[in-house]
């Protein structure tokens, strides 16, 4: 299997950069809102993707999280007036910490029982906000001031500030997780991931592991909290239901789990499909009733076939394409990103379990 | 060996994964058809709008200058509007159909000579009462569909998330469907501007009755935990003495269980409940006061005392706990106010326009209180228009709403002006009897500060035009 080396992936992400100015300044400043959406959903995705396909365990409670950053962001904002790159840097901080004491208790929860417990937190903590209303504005929210800077000039779309302050984001995040994913951290996440005994047999601290990727996880959602508080410029309860939370695993599933570009997809379904069903289905004359249930249908019809024609998701699916025409060497059915099999140096440093595992690919 | 073993664990790890995604696609599905079954197939205002696009250039033979493109989203032939409406999730049981009714209103104008020759071709967005989603499909209406301006969009919560968007981008935002007070700031605002009775003046007037007619009685709230309810409460703690409540109780919408309140309610001793609560949530206080003995006089603001509304939910969260009761039943005696006609008065001028239209444009929907809403504030948009111009710019219709709007379908006079956005001043007090809402007294009238006198609206109300469409 052919790996990414980190000048590729800092490569892609500056392709990417440049092709989401070019895109941004073209396209009409709704679209531009819609780019800054995918970019916060892919932030979240990107986060969630890595927990669940890498270090295997799954999350309800990542919308919960993005609660966190987005109030931490709007508190911040509001009180102190900081500029916004050092409240970022705060909502992830903070967000890692509050990851890291749900990771504690997850590092001892299995399978459904985690998913319950994360389910407990997605449900329990926007309510939060309404206990106390003083702080958090109740129902209501915080409102959120964000502007373009001054030395874009006034006639500048903050619609395309917000798009190119959000992709930034996303695209370090990914950078980060695919150096992440490619090093020692990620090696033991996915040996904890194929076999919890064999990785502690060979070395690797399973809850440390485990917690770690939840901090991981939380912190790529606080920052995505804090992202989608600057774009609807309003932080409230409402925004962070349960159906959050889920669609981001939806996200996750639909793209390809475990895999980044996967989560990318995954947002890109997500964001654009409700809108354009949308389009189609007032465009058409249909009765209300019937047009504004068609995005919720074709958002099931989309999931049930990506599941049963590409069970890998979209990802899954783009290699199999490329594959056909001999532009990928990966099967199908392999889980991307595929490990560092090619690296003596790095292996040196694994279990021979997991040596050996990673050497079928 | 090892790849078939790393393929098992996958599975594994996938399936519940795949399992929990699918479950969750049903359940988002499912939450979103539980609409109420009056709102499925009503008219849509494009298809409308468009079919009568040539009878309505036909009939602008008014004199005047020619028509031109002077704002965003006018043409010569059409004015675009937007909206955001929660069409799906929990808010859309009786709140879908306002939207509906707005667009048989608009169907009606544009099929008799739209607004001076233009038809209203109104495009509302479903944002699933969800602020988030709020945000999205008014940047879509605003940037991308070039909206002239947002009219009536619904809810608190979700309205907040665009107010300041909507008047940094100077659109229109005008009649917001929400009785906060925080559409009425004019000076950090301007475009935004209230249109039904706010809860303040709502509570104000609910709570003098309260005072007059149960004085030396047991008096308790209940109410929704936010805005709303707040707002609600701070009226009638202006005009019913502290001494005389007993109990103060609040729920927040995302939880159906108010047994705890109601238990509450019951241990006061309470002789009477005033209820600021949206519909479902004052079935929910009927009918577990019913399963806890509990049977004070109930008193409830507006938005939340719909008879027809009511009276189907009381019935279907009575057959979800394997009950049968007669929502109509259960209703009689409730009172609370009305700042539109009421229903039953089908000698009212108003209530037959609106009726003849719906019957017309919207007719599966039932006559009920949300689509009177709907076509009523649709009527004032109109009116709005009609002030505004032949070729209005979108700061024209603010100006036309700031130089005041005469008083339409309701009953009290707006109070528009330039330092005023704030619609509706007063209401009546009604009673519920046999499903059908009983005016009480006279129109009431007053302001949002705690001394303003609680006054009579003097004068009849002025008939619905013959034609239906306001006068230019």
């Amino acid at each position: 299997m052919r790996m990414q080396s980190s000048p590729r992936i800092l490569g892609a992400a500056l392709v990417t950069a440049v092709v989401i100015v070019f895109l941004s300044i073209k396209l009409d400043t709704f679209r531009d809102y819609q780019i800054a959406e995918i970019a916060v959903e892919v932030t979240a995705v990107a986060g969630l993707t890595v927990l669940t396909g890498l270090s295997g365990q799954i999350s309800l409670g990542n919308g919960a999280f993005m609660a966190i950053g987005a109030y931490t962001t709007g508190l911040l904002l509001l009180h102190l007036s900081w500029p916004f790159i050092a409240v970022l840097v705060i909502a992830g901080l903070v967000t890692a910490a509050a990851g890291a004491v749900v990771g504690v208790a997850a590092a001892r929860l299995r399978g459904p029982y985690l998913a319950g417990a994360t389910l407990l937190l997605g449900v329990a903590l926007p309510s939060v906000a309404d206990a106390y209303q003083g702080t958090f504005g109740g129902d209501q929210g915080l409102n959120v001031v964000f502007t373009t800077p001054t030395f874009l000039g006034s006639t500048f779309p903050l619609t395309r500030w917000q798009a190119w302050v959000c992709s930034a984001v996303a695209l370090v995040t990914l950078v980060l997780l695919a150096n992440l994913g490619r090093s020692r951290v990620g090696r033991s996440w996915r040996a904890v991931r194929d076999d919890e005994v064999a990785a502690a047999l060979a070395g690797v601290n399973v809850a440390r592991s485990r917690v770690l990727a939840f901090v991981v996880s939380a912190a790529c959602a606080g920052l995505a909290g804090a992202l989608l508080a600057i774009i609807t410029e309003l932080v409230a309860p409402g925004a962070f239901t349960l159906t959050l939370s889920i669609s981001l695993l939806t996200a996750a599933v639909i793209g390809g789990l475990g895999t980044l570009s996967g989560a990318v997809w995954g947002s890109l379904v997500i964001v654009l499909v409700p809108t354009y069903a949308t389009d189609v289905a007032t465009s058409h004359g249909l009765s209300t009733a019937v047009a504004s249930n068609i995005p919720v249908a074709a958002y099931g019809v989309i999931l049930i076939l990506v599941m049963l024609l590409f069970p890998q998701g979209i990802a899954g699916a783009v290699r199999w394409f490329l594959g056909l025409f001999g532009l990928s060497s990966a099967p199908t059915w392999r889980r991307a990103p595929a490990p560092d099999a090619a690296r003596p140096a790095a292996l040196l440093a694994e279990p021979p379990e997991t040596r050996e595992k990673e050497g079928t690919q | 060996m090892k790849r078939s073993d790393r393929m098992n664990r996958s599975r594994r790890l996938r399936l519940p994964a795949i399992a929990v995604a699918a479950a969750a696609a049903l359940t988002v599905a499912a939450c979103s058809s539980s609409s109420s079954p009056s709102s499925s197939a009503s008219s849509s205002s494009s298809a409308g709008a468009s079919s009568a696009a040539s009878a309505g250039s036909s009939a602008s033979s008014s004199s005047g200058a020619a028509l031109t493109a002077s704002a965003p989203g006018i043409t010569p032939t059409t004015i675009l509007i937007g909206s955001h409406q929660p069409l799906t999730g929990p808010a859309a049981p009786g709140y879908s159909e306002i939207a509906p009714a707005s667009a048989a209103y608009f169907d009606y104008v544009n099929a008799h000579g739209g607004v001076y020759g233009r038809t209203i071709d109104y495009k509302y967005l479903d944002d699933a009462y969800n602020p988030t989603q709020t945000a999205t499909v008014v940047r879509q209406l605003v940037l991308q569909d070039n909206v002239y301006a947002i009219f009536d969009g619904l809810g608190t919560p979700t309205h907040l998330a665009v107010e300041s968007f909507l008047n940094a981008q100077k659109v229109p935002d005008v009649f917001v469907a929400s009785g906060c007070d925080c559409w009425n700031e004019p000076t950090t605002d301007p475009e935004t501007t209230g249109w039904q009775l706010d809860y303040i003046r709502e509570g104000k007037i609910l709570g003098q009755y309260v005072a007059k007619h149960f004085a030396g009685k047991k008096i308790a709230y209940f109410y929704q935990d936010d805005e709303f309810g707040m707002d609600g409460v701070k009226g009638l703690d202006d005009e019913i003495p502290k001494s005389a409540v007993v109990s103060r109780q609040s729920y927040v919408d995302t939880n159906v269980n108010v047994a705890p309140q109601v238990a509450a309610l019951r241990a006061s001793g309470a002789q009477v409940v005033v209820s600021f609560s949206i519909p479902a949530f004052t079935a929910l206080l009927k009918l577990t006061s019913l399963k806890l003995g509990f049977s004070p006089t109930l008193v409830v603001s507006n938005v939340g005392s719909d008879a027809i509304t009511l009276s189907g939910l009381l019935e279907s969260f009575a057959k979800q706990g394997g009950a049968t009761v007669n929502g109509n039943a259960l209703t009689n005696g409730i009172i609370t106010d009305g700042y539109l006609p009421t229903l039953g008065d089908t000698s009212n001028s108003w209530i037959a326009l609106f009726k003849k239209i719906h019957d017309q444009y919207d007719p599966k929907a039932p006559f009920d209180g949300n689509v009177e809403y709907g076509e009523a504030v649709a009527y004032t948009f109109v009116q709005a228009m009609l002030k505004a111009g032949r070729n209005p710019t979108r700061a024209d219709l603010l100006t036309a709403i700031n130089g005041g709007l005469p008083q339409g379908p309701a009953v009290a006079p707006y109070a528009f002006s330039a330092t005023d956005h704030a619609g509706v001043t007063g209401a009546y007090i009604g009673i519920i009897n046999n499903g059908v809402l009983k005016q009480e007294g006279p129109v009431l009238t007053t302001d949002t500060s705690a001394t303003g006198a609680i006054t009579t609206v003097t004068g009849t109300q002025s008939p619905a035009p013959a034609s239906g469409i306001p006068a230019p």
